[in-house]
């Protein structure tokens, strides 16, 4: 290991042995993987597998019952760790009394941003997920994929570094699905680390490395051919089917 | 600032919300107004049996309102007004008159004796140092029986206290609920902000109702006051401070709005019966020391010695500084209760 002061000006995530327990559940067991900058770094996993939760330890929103995680060399939960994180909640944690710009207001007023840049970014966001549109309509209205994109928009308002995003693109149709993984491509490329979770195996052979989780463990880490090579698999599903040890 | 963005925006979701903002503000208007209505209304026509009563009494106390029917004997009077079918019975005995009252009901026995009292004195009479005060009988209850006015600033508290409570506690809970405060906690807001932002962002919308409720109990429906209205408003307003951050966080014991309400039998209640709407001095007095806990009793005594007593600051601020200090054990409370979802 390096010292904690190489460690601070590392980007990336470093998740080291971390277990997870809710009473006496054990929800994650003995995790250590490495997300690095400029990278799309997918969680592979059925519901129930344990994603959510490893991806709020990342977020500061629990603590791990042992081991450590680390965002930019930084011990998490960590208050002002959270200024630099994008997050995306799985359920659409929105407020369906307000209008849209009522929402983005109060989430950006949050993270600290006022005035002028609030309003460039809300517009700035709000075109990037094609909603523009629909700014002034109360939440009430809008559809499943209109309050998935609007989630998105809201992870997205202060450029954090990281940004992570919990089941990012359900119910949002391929074509919009796609310009959101054009965007996620763009904002990688200029040195946003991205972790996503996702349970869809053709979404994610566009991550550039996989983290395959199976009942809280980590059952393999690495890129979508390497996986599928190493197990001779044709596809992701099959060899994520050998890695849980259902298929040999 | 972050406090402010959370006030801002439960004001505007407030304002999105019309029949929420409604109900916290109108509601406890209409049932007092309604109750005031029940026991302050003056267009009642007391039934009252005449036992061989002189003729022109009998009509003056027509000519008053009242609905007046005639018995043959004091014993078939009596019966009428023991079947209810009757508000009070009038009999002479030696030149005296003898009003029995039915007397359950304190605003109805008012009624009846303003109504025998106006008709006894009128010239047409003989003149009254040479009538003997009538002997007044209650048939159940007594004079000093209690009224609108004995209550009412109890149920100012009540009214204010229920309605504060429940929706400061749902819109807490449906925080919870929709993964919104979840979501916060993914922010760099901190647990007392969240609870600061609460309690001033529905302090705004709990003052403007303390100030309409206390405006209408004394303006409109005219309740006794005695003392100065700033006094009243204070006791209100902290009163429903108490409500709004035990409101709050009791929601943390709630999964959801279905089980809020049952905090009404739980929490609301038992501080209705302890408020002093309610005689407690039966009770064991070990038990009537539970008021000790309630919120509402602070409120309701400090009330009561600010609208019908007329005191001023020295009476009252044992109440508002209890009520004070049980805010801020609910507000430390809940900081300590949101730790369930983020830690720091």
């Amino acid at each position: 290991m390096y010292g904690e002061q190489t460690s601070q000006i590392q980007p990336g995530i470093k998740v080291i042995h971390v277990d997870k327990r809710f009473g006496k559940v054990s929800v994650l067991k003995d995790i250590t993987m490495e997300v690095k900058a400029n990278e799309v770094f997918g969680l592979l996993g059925p519901s129930g597998s344990g994603k959510t939760t490893l991806v709020k330890l990342i977020a500061g929103m629990a603590e791990p019952s042992n081991g450590e995680v680390y965002v930019s060399g930084v011990r998490m939960p960590n208050l002002n760790m959270l200024n630099n994180i994008g997050y995306m909640a799985q359920s659409d944690a929105l407020y369906s009394e307000l209008t849209a710009l009522e929402n983005l207001a109060f989430f950006a007023a949050l993270v600290g941003l006022n005035g002028a840049v609030r309003k460039q970014r809300i517009e700035e966001v709000m075109q990037l997920v094609n909603l523009a549109n629909f700014l002034k309509r109360p939440i009430a209205t809008y559809s499943g994929g209109m309050k998935r994109r609007l989630s998105l928009a809201i992870a997205l308002l202060h450029r954090p570094q990281m940004l992570i995003l919990d089941e990012p693109t359900v119910g949002i149709d391929p074509v919009l699905r796609k310009s959101i993984w054009d965007e996620l491509r763009n904002l990688s490329q200029s040195g946003t680390t991205i972790l996503l979770t996702t349970h869809v195996m053709d979404e994610a052979e566009k991550c550039t490395r996989l983290g395959m989780i199976r009942d809280g463990q980590m059952i393999a880490v690495g890129a979508p051919d390497e996986l599928k090579q190493s197990t001779g698999s044709q596809t992701l599903e099959d060899a994520y089917l050998v890695y849980g040890g259902v298929r040999k | 600032m972050r406090v402010r963005s959370l006030i801002l925006r439960i004001v505007r979701q407030f304002f999105h919300d019309k029949r929420t903002l409604a109900l916290m503000i109108l509601a406890p208007l209409l049932i007092l107004w309604l109750v005031a209505l029940i026991f302050n209304g003056n267009t009642y026509h007391p039934k009252i049996g005449a036992v061989d009563i002189p003729r022109h009494i009998v009509v003056s106390l027509d000519n008053q309102g009242a609905v007046v029917q005639s018995y043959s004997s004091n014993a078939a009077a009596l019966n009428a007004l023991s079947l209810q079918k009757l508000d009070a019975a009038i009999s002479f005995a030696g030149g005296v008159p003898h009003i029995t009252l039915e007397g359950s009901n304190p605003s109805k026995s008012k009624t009846v004796l303003l109504l025998v009292q106006k008709v006894l004195l009128q010239p047409a009479n003989p003149a009254p140092s040479q009538m003997q005060p009538p002997v007044i009988r209650y048939l159940y209850g007594s004079a000093t029986m209690s009224s609108f006015d004995n209550f009412g600033p109890v149920l100012i508290g009540v009214f204010a206290f229920f309605f504060v409570f429940l929706i400061a506690g749902i819109a807490f809970l449906k925080e919870r609920t929709t993964g919104t405060l979840e979501r916060l906690m993914a922010t760099p807001l901190r647990r007392w902000e969240m609870v600061a932002g609460y309690v001033v962002g529905y302090g705004i919308f709990t003052m403007v109702q303390a100030c309409l409720i206390a405006w209408f109990a004394v303006g409109v429906l005219g309740m006794m006051m005695n003392g100065q209205f700033l006094y009243l408003l204070s006791v209100t307003l902290l009163l429903s401070m108490t409500a709004l951050t035990l409101g709050t966080l009791l929601s943390a014991f709630a999964n959801s709005e279905f089980q809020m309400m049952q905090f009404i039998p739980i929490v609301i209640v038992p501080q209705i019966f302890f408020s002093g709407l309610f005689s407690v001095d039966n009770m064991a007095p070990w038990m009537r020391r539970l008021s000790e806990i309630m919120p509402l009793y602070y409120g309701a005594d400090a009330l009561r010695n600010v609208m019908i007593r007329g005191k001023g600051f020295s009476a009252i601020w044992p109440d508002l500084c209890v009520l004070l200090a049980m805010s801020l054990v609910f507000m430390a409370l809940n900081v300590f209760a949101l730790r369930k979802y983020r830690k720091i």
